[in-house]
This record gives structure tokens, C-alpha cells and sequence, in this order.
């Protein structure tokens, strides 16, 4: 009696959040699979009737499709190659005993609650600028030519700025599964006379595989969607175009409603095979 | 002899581990420094570090020029308003989860994950048209009601993880002592739920202050946070460093403080658990 009581209770308590993400994720979706196969420019016309597949064709055909399909891939490669990388190495000095720990972490972190546009800002004028940034200054000092940063080597710029926000994260996640490891059995391959690097290799590295796997899924899903750096920043020039930007510059800039909404779809598609793979790893980590 | 290593070790260690940290956390400390110089020693050559006269100028300036308060406001109204919104519908959902699960639970705690993982930008037309044509544009009542939407999935999983370690047999006794649904949840379980409430709502306060795509595309002046308020800073005009410096200073500072009391918390609700 009291289960049944408390069952329907249940689903009585989880009926609003249920409902609302259930509104908050097939409305706009919906709306946006429809406008992607009509065109629709509410600044020239506005609804102009249905065209099937045409928005998905031509989006794929545009010229600007391709590139920014690789600007996504580099940025997101790249960040990921950077913040996995140092972040294991800085997890495993930030595990090794000394002095002032706790500061040390907090330093490491605080980058990741600096808000996009102001990390992207900071960079940009403050560290990049050719004239007045640090770097300029840097570079002068040994006597090389400044770097105009963000149009000579913007894809680096974004990949620079975003690394930062970002290896806090991996580094923070990656030096929680180091500390949940063991350190009996790591003792014992060391008295054993292993030397560190086959100790690191044989022992840590695979304890950590499934922390660098959601370190991997879940930063390529906010990678993906990056925005408010290239928008402060370049404004997609200078072949920083993603596939985010360049579906933004469709629907809001040039008002392709259309066109964009087809690439919101691809968009969707992509982020969600990202998403499978993640949701598999966290759901059996449910079970336990 | 191993003694002396240990040390030297720890001394070596010591030594690498601050000079990355300062490393890493140095563009923050040059925007803070830079906010408490004159527009001229902040593009001085070469670039001053300590030695300049420091000055407060710049923080009331950008009060004036900018009515910095107001963007502040709209942040915290925004960040706030959004977090006490989604804990006050998450905390029914999670509670009910985690301890009357039943053989959908881990379906529907998957499902509202892949909620969180639709790029923004895929739905955002539909969500300017529902704003333009409810008059939700430019309103805090609408970004309010955005970044709960896209939060609630991490504040329901965030809740479920710590609403799980609390022990179903504290429950059971309280059931067999005679207490009612109401008295069960009001005298045993809020009690014990507070701390994961809290770093919820802490990284969640977060979360929301730094959201930079919904804030960016749905405000323009009179709901603008923090966030847009800076993005107006890329224009060239506003390319004064030390006032740049000191509305940043002023727009993470906040931030920064929370963060640092919630690095625990923050794998638990980033990794949705599967991190601890």
C-alpha cells in the first residue's frame, strides 16, 4: 500500500522537470527541422514554401561548409590534444607531495570560472595585440617581429585561448581519478623495482583511461559548441569559421533561417553520436 | 638517506608545481594588476609589473561610463533567479529518483542527459522566434527561464549522485516509526540533503553566470549580464586595457570566489557522477 502510495507520489514529483526538458527539447527541435525544409527568409519574404531537401544539399555544397568543418575539427583536436596531454602531466605533479598543495590547485583551476568573454578578451588585447600585447612586448625583447596573432595564426589564437579555459577542467577531473588510485599496489610495483615510467604506464595510465575517455566526450561536446571566443574575437574571419559560427551567420546574420536550420540539424546529428558514446560510459557507471 | 631524497623530491616538486600554477593563473593576475593602472602605464613599453602608482580610477569610471551595476544586476537576477528556479523543480525529480526508482529511472536520467548535449546554436532560431513573438527579447524573465532549461539536466543529476548516498534504511526507519511522505522528506531527508543541495546550487550559480551563447544572442540593453557587458569591450573604441581589466576584474572576481570553494563539487556535476 505505502509503495503504491509513494510510487504515484513519485511520478507526480518527477512530472514537471520531465515535462519541461520534454517542451525544451522537441518544440524548438521541431520547429527547426520544419523551417529546414522550407525557405525562409523573414527579412526577404519570409516563408517562401517547401523545398525538401534542397536546404540540406546546398548547405553541404556551399563553399564555406568544408572549411569550417575542418576549423571544428583542428580547434577541437586541438584542444583536446593539448588539455589531455598537459592535464595528465599536471594531475600527476599536482598528486606528488609539496608544499602549498592547495594553492597550487586553486591557481590551476581558476581559469575555468573566468566567463568566455572575458578570457577571450584578455587574450586577445591584452596578450595578442601586435602592438600593446605581451607577447609583442616578448617577442621584441628577443628581438623578433611581433605576431599579429589573431589574423596570422588565428586558428593557434582560438586553439591557445580555449586550452587554457579548458586544461583546468581536464586536469581537475583527471588528478580526482589519479587520487581514487591505489597507492598500495603502486608501492608495491615499486619496491618490485619498476621503474616509474612502466609504473606510470602499466598502472596509472590505465586507471585512468576512463577518466581521460569522459574527459574526451565530454569537452568535445562543449568544444563543439564554442562561440562567444570567435565571437569576441574574430568574428569567424581569418578561417576561424566552425560549423557553430558559420550555422550562427546563417540564421542571425544573413537571416538564412532555412539554410541555417538545416545546419542546426547536421549540428544536432553531430553533437549526438558524440553523445552516445558518453551517455554509454555514464550509464553503466549507473548500475554500479 | 631516503629521508633526504623525499625532501629533495618534495623541493623539486614544490618548485615545478608553483611555477605552472603562476603560469597558468597569470593572465588573470595581469588583468587584475592592470585594472589598478592608468590607460597609459597599462600599455607602457616595456609592460610594468608591480613598481606604477596604483589607482582606483578605473572601477568608478567604468561605473559611470557603463552603469556596471546594472549588468551586475541582471547576472545575478539571472544566475540566481535561474539556479533557485531549477533546484526547486530538480529537488521533487532527484528525490523521487533515488529512492523510489523504478525500471525507467535510468532511462529518464539518460534522456534528460542527452537534453544537455543538443548544440545551442541547432535551436537557435526557433528559441529567437518563441522570445520575439512572447516578448521575452531582452527580458531577464526570458534568459531566466532559458538557462534553467538548459541547467536543469545537471542540477537533476547533480542532486540524484548525493540524494543516492543517503542511506534508504534512515528511511525505512522513519516509515516504521509512523512518519508520513510529507514528515519524511521535511524531517529526515532535507536535513541530510543540504550539503549536495548547496554544492549544487553553488556550481550551478556558476554555470549560469558564465553562460555565454544564450545571453549573447537573446539580450541587447536592458537585460544584458556581465557576459555581454564584456563582449562590448571587442569593439575598437573600447580598447582601453586598464578600464577592460577592471570591468573583467569586477565580472569574474565573484566567480572566482564561489569556484574556489566548489573544486570538489565540480568533477561530481561535470562528469554527471561518472567522476568521483
Amino acid at each position: 500500500m505505502a509503495t503504491q502510495h509513494s510510487r504515484s507520489a513519485a511520478r507526480i514529483m518527477m512530472a514537471p522537470a520531465v515535462i519541461l526538458l520534454l517542451g525544451w527539447m522537441l518544440v524548438p527541435l521541431l520547429m527547426t527541422l520544419y523551417f529546414s525544409f522550407k525557405r525562409f527568409l523573414p527579412l526577404r519574404g519570409g516563408d517562401l514554401g517547401w523545398v525538401g531537401f534542397e536546404n540540406y544539399v546546398r548547405f553541404v555544397t556551399s563553399s564555406a561548409f568544408w572549411p569550417s568543418v575542418q576549423t571544428t575539427l583542428i580547434i577541437v583536436g586541438g584542444v583536446l590534444f593539448i588539455t589531455v596531454i598537459f592535464g595528465v602531466l599536471l594531475a600527476l605533479l599536482l598528486d606528488q607531495p609539496m608544499w602549498g598543495q592547495g594553492v597550487v590547485r586553486i591557481l590551476v583551476i581558476a581559469p575555468f570560472f573566468v566567463m568566455p568573454t572575458v578570457s577571450a578578451l584578455v587574450w586577445k588585447n591584452m596578450f595578442m595585440d601586435p602592438v600593446n600585447g605581451l607577447f609583442a612586448h616578448l617577442w621584441k625583447f628577443f628581438g623578433a617581429t611581433p605576431v599579429e596573432w589573431l589574423s596570422e595564426a588565428s586558428l593557434t589564437s582560438i586553439i591557445m585561448i580555449v586550452s587554457w579555459q579548458w586544461l583546468p577542467f581536464a586536469t581537475l577531473i583527471l588528478l580526482t581519478a589519479i587520487q581514487s588510485l591505489d597507492s598500495e599496489q603502486l608501492e608495491a610495483a615499486e619496491m618490485d623495482g619498476a621503474p616509474s615510467l612502466s609504473r606510470f604506464g602499466y598502472i596509472v595510465l590505465p586507471h585512468l583511461a576512463r577518466a581521460i575517455t569522459i574527459v574526451l566526450l565530454i569537452q568535445t561536446i562543449f568544444l563543439l559548441a564554442i562561440f562567444a571566443e570567435i565571437f569576441v574575437t574574430t568574428q569567424g574571419s581569418f578561417g576561424t569559421r566552425t560549423l557553430t559560427y558559420l550555422i550562427f551567420q546563417r540564421v542571425l546574420e544573413s537571416q538564412n533561417v532555412g539554410l541555417g536550420s538545416a545546419g542546426g540539424i547536421y549540428a544536432v546529428i553531430l553533437a549526438n553520436i558524440v553523445a552516445i558514446f558518453l551517455m554509454r560510459i555514464v550509464g553503466k557507471n549507473l548500475d554500479k | 638517506m631516503a629521508r633526504a631524497v623525499t625532501t629533495q623530491r618534495k623541493i623539486i616538486n614544490t618548485l615545478a608545481a608553483w611555477a605552472i600554477g603562476l603560469l597558468i593563473f597569470f593572465p588573470i593576475l595581469w588583468t587584475i594588476l592592470t585594472s589598478f593602472k592608468t590607460e597609459a602605464t597599462a600599455i607602457a613599453d616595456p609592460p610594468v609589473f608591480l613598481f606604477f602608482d596604483w589607482t582606483l580610477e578605473n572601477y568608478s569610471v567604468v561605473q559611470e561610463r557603463s552603469d556596471y551595476m546594472r549588468f551586475l544586476w541582471n547576472s545575478i537576477i539571472i544566475a540566481g533567479g535561474s539556479t533557485v528556479l531549477g533546484v526547486l523543480i530538480a529537488v521533487p525529480a532527484a528525490w523521487s529518483m533515488a529512492f523510489v526508482p523504478s525500471k525507467r529511472t535510468k532511462d529518464i536520467l539518460l534522456w534528460m542527459l542527452s537534453t544537455k548535449m543538443l548544440p545551442a546554436v541547432g535551436v537557435l532560431y526557433p528559441i529567437y522566434l518563441i522570445f520575439i513573438q512572447t516578448g521575452m527579447l531582452d527580458t531577464r524573465i526570458g534568459l531566466t527561464i532559458v538557462l534553467t532549461l538548459i541547467n536543469l539536466p545537471i542540477i537533476v543529476w547533480m542532486l540524484y549522485t548525493y540524494f543516492k548516498e543517503i542511506p534508504g534504511e534512515i528511511l525505512e526507519a522513519a516509515r516504521m516509526d509512523g512518519a508520513s511522505l510529507r514528515e519524511e522528506i521535511l524531517y529526515v531527508l532535507t536535513p541530510m540533503a543540504v550539503p549536495g543541495i548547496a554544492s549544487t546550487v553553488l556550481l550551478n550559480i556558476i554555470l549560469a553566470w558564465n553562460e555565454a551563447f544564450w545571453t549573447l544572442n537573446l539580450t541587447a540593453a536592458k537585460a544584458a549580464p556581465l557576459t555581454a557587458f564584456i563582449a562590448s569591450y571587442s569593439s575598437p573604441e573600447g580598447l582601453f586595457y586598464a578600464k577592460l581589466s577592471a570591468a573583467s576584474t569586477m565580472a569574474i572576481a565573484p566567480i572566482l570566489i564561489l569556484g574556489w570553494f566548489s573544486q570538489k563539487q565540480l568533477v561530481r556535476g561535470l562528469t554527471f557522477g561518472a567522476v568521483k
